[in-house]
């Protein structure tokens, strides 16, 4: 009877325990799956990274510049063109209410050239590109592509990922510099064109109030992000078939998601990181 | 005796909690054709992907020329991984890249030969699976069948020592399938590569097949020649090649031989004491040559006609026939003695060569638009039995006593 009235005191106090302690396991077992995916992330970048200069890569590496980069010069251009319209617009009326009209260039190209640049243009190639190499890379690996390179002796992470990896660091500062330059005209469109700010001014200012550690900063920062979006990218569609929440075509539509969701995240987290290092 | 080429030694699988492999053993020789048949997802494609590394064991060892595969230095592994190509069940071509592109990949990506050599060797293997007109064509675009033929040209085009088919008929009308197999077939032989197949096309495989190694139940319960396979007494048996097997066979509709062998013993029961029967086997010589002059499908027709002019002929009259090898069939004629069948076959190759060759090329040619003559020969043999006598000692005499009964000669087609 002790024994048994023992027994039934253990079980209760064994599941208030569990109740207790149920959120921190959750937590945990998340935190272990993330640093797991992370640790993994990373050594599938590295052995990326050893597998560029590899024989026969620059033409896939050509290849994947014009589609990572080449093809997303308008989307870029026009996204940069009015952001720096809209940073003119507002930067203008709330300069004139201090009467400080002629800080108009200082602002947007320096906004542009140190933090919206790299940023939207990361965000932009994540969305367009990276979503698409996601999804080419998790069909690949569903319908037994990425296999069959392994049966003939071709190295997937060398012939899928290093030219895409390689393509973005390429791909992103050069974008990057497009959209500081475009954004900085769509600024002369909004302030000057249309709001009536001295063209001389804004022109003189944007060439002054800028040093080249302003741009430096904002391609490391593109670079970072690079890095960032096209190893994101391509784990999340080499790896789609390991998902535990679907398999097959469903699988590939949330690596896709997640990959771009997990991209735009990190770019802003680092954003700071490398913001913080650089300033 | 000869040493396998691989060998599986209580090689076990799971995945989660779930067994696809338990203790499996099996081997493999060189320069044969092995088969594996089993049920679908009885694990037959998780044990090919072992030989070729893509899943590696829980527990046991696999054997590559006596070597365990895990002991190996990785250089060592990579070269024997070199030896091997794979076949996927669903082809697994590269959707953005022409057929010719999927074909030169491997030696492209994985070879140092220069682009003249890779152009040569992918236009020799597409001329040979019969894919000129795809060439230039997405994977998406062509049909089950020529996507199939795409994906053997890209396993063959490295010169594979050995090719492993992960269901290669699947999906495929009989003609088809019978024509692939007999690809394979004709391929092995030719280039002299070890083929292991994962197959359910029962009995359409025993006709390429040296081995057959039955997977039942997450074991291999059976590893043997085809004819050895006839008299193999297990649940594998009923379970799995009666259901797959069927009454008649798919490409020819004459009998299954298990139905064939049935009806024959039917008859001898019925027979009454001391009465004989005969039994006449008919081959069509020299397929390999409508094969390489007609293509593959051609050949499957022209057989077939073949076996529906034996099965009209002898089926008026009672006979019952089946296919026992790719290009023989079997017929056998009850309650008749040699004179009587002797008179019958007499009849059968008075009308076949007046007509019945005639109606065997005309099947094959519609099937292609090559100009060209194929010279081709029909043989015949007969032999009687008693009831007491095995049937495949009177097939044995009858095929002992096989003759030329037609030939198709071009200037007579012409």
């Amino acid at each position: 009877m002790t024994l048994d009235a023992d027994s039934q005191n253990g079980k209760a106090g064994w599941q208030l325990g569990r109740l207790l302690t149920g959120p921190f396991a959750v937590i945990g077992r998340a935190a272990i799956s993330w640093i797991d995916n992370l640790g993994a992330a990373a050594i599938f970048l590295l052995l990326a990274f050893l597998k560029i200069l590899r024989s026969k890569q620059l033409i896939k590496i050509v290849q994947q510049v014009y589609y990572i980069g080449a093809r997303s010069t308008m989307i870029i251009m026009l996204v940069s063109f009015f952001t720096g319209m809209v940073l003119g617009l507002q930067s203008y009326h709330a300069l004139v209410k201090f009467g400080a009209q002629g800080a108009l260039g200082t602002l947007v190209a320096l906004t542009l050239v140190r933090e919206l640049g790299p940023v939207l243009t990361a965000i932009m190639i994540a969305a367009r590109a990276g979503s698409a190499i996601t999804a080419e890379i998790g069909i690949q690996r569903i319908s037994e592509q990425i296999d069959a390179l392994d049966t003939m002796r071709i190295d997937p992470l060398r012939y899928l990922i290093s030219p895409r990896i390689t393509a973005s660091i390429i791909s992103f500062p050069l974008l990057t510099a497009l959209f500081d330059l475009v954004g900085i005209i769509g600024g002369y469109v909004s302030g000057v064109l249309l709001l009536g700010a001295n063209a001389s001014t804004y022109v003189y200012r944007v060439q002054t109030s800028m040093d080249l550690k302003d741009i430096t900063d904002g391609l490391i920062k593109a670079i970072v992000f690079a890095v960032i979006v096209s190893t994101v990218c391509c784990y999340q569609g080499y790896f789609t078939h390991l998902r535990k929440d679907s398999h097959g075509a469903k699988a590939v539509g949330l690596s896709t998601t997640s990959a771009v969701v997990i991209s735009c995240v990190l770019i802003l987290v680092s954003d700071y990181v490398v913001t913080s290092l650089l300033i | 005796m000869e040493s396998p080429l691989i060998e599986f030694k209580e090689v076990t699988k799971r995945f989660g909690a779930r067994s696809v492999l338990e203790r499996v053993n099996l081997q493999i020789y060189e320069g044969q054709v092995t088969t594996i048949i089993g049920l679908s997802g009885s694990g037959k494609s998780v044990l090919l992907k072992h030989i070729i590394g893509l899943i590696k064991p829980d527990e046991g060892t696999i054997l590559f020329k006596g070597k365990p595969l895990n002991e190996m230095k990785k250089s060592e592994r990579a070269a024997n991984f070199a030896q091997i190509s794979y076949m996927f069940q669903d082809n697994a071509l590269f959707d953005s890249m022409t057929v010719s592109e999927n074909i030169a990949l491997p030696l492209r990506e994985a070879t140092n030969l220069s682009k003249a050599e890779i152009d040569s060797r992918v236009m020799a293997r597409i001329a040979q699976t019969e894919l000129e007109d795809a060439a230039r064509n997405y994977p998406s675009e062509l049909s089950g069948g020529m996507q199939k033929r795409a994906a053997l040209a890209r396993a063959l085009v490295t010169d594979p020592r050995i090719v492993l088919f992960d269901e290669p008929t699947s999906g495929q009308d009989p003609v088809r399938k019978n024509a692939i197999l007999g690809m394979i077939a004709q391929y092995q032989r030719k280039f002299g590569f070890t083929a292991i197949l994962v197959s359910h096309e029962i009995p359409d495989v025993y006709f390429i097949s040296n081995r057959i190694l039955a997977l039942y139940d997450r074991s291999i319960v059976f590893q043997g020649s085809p004819e050895e396979l006839e008299n193999f007494d297990h649940p594998f048996k009923n379970e799995v090649i009666r259901s797959l097997e069927g009454l008649q066979n798919e490409l020819t509709g004459l009998y299954s031989k298990r139905q064939f062998k049935m009806m024959h013993h039917v008859q001898l029961t019925q027979t009454t004491r001391g009465a004989t029967y005969c039994v006449a086997v008919f081959s069509l010589d020299d397929l390999d040559i409508i094969r390489t002059s007609t293509g593959y499908d051609e050949a499957q027709v022209a057989l077939r006609s073949l076996a529906v002019y034996i099965d009209k002929h002898f089926g008026a009259i009672g006979g019952f026939s089946t296919r026992r090898r790719s290009n023989e069939f079997v017929t056998v004629l009850p309650y008749s003695d040699l004179t009587e069948a002797e008179s019958i076959l007499k009849d059968f190759v008075k009308d076949f060569q007046k007509r019945g060759i005639h109606e065997v090329w005309a099947g094959a040619r519609q099937q292609t638009t090559l100009p060209g003559c194929v010279e081709f020969t029909v043989l015949a043999g007969i032999a009687q039995g008693q009831p007491v006598a095995d049937i495949d000692s009177v097939i044995d005499a009858a095929i002992a006593q096989q003759q030329e009964i037609a030939r198709l000669r071009c200037d007579v087609r012409r």
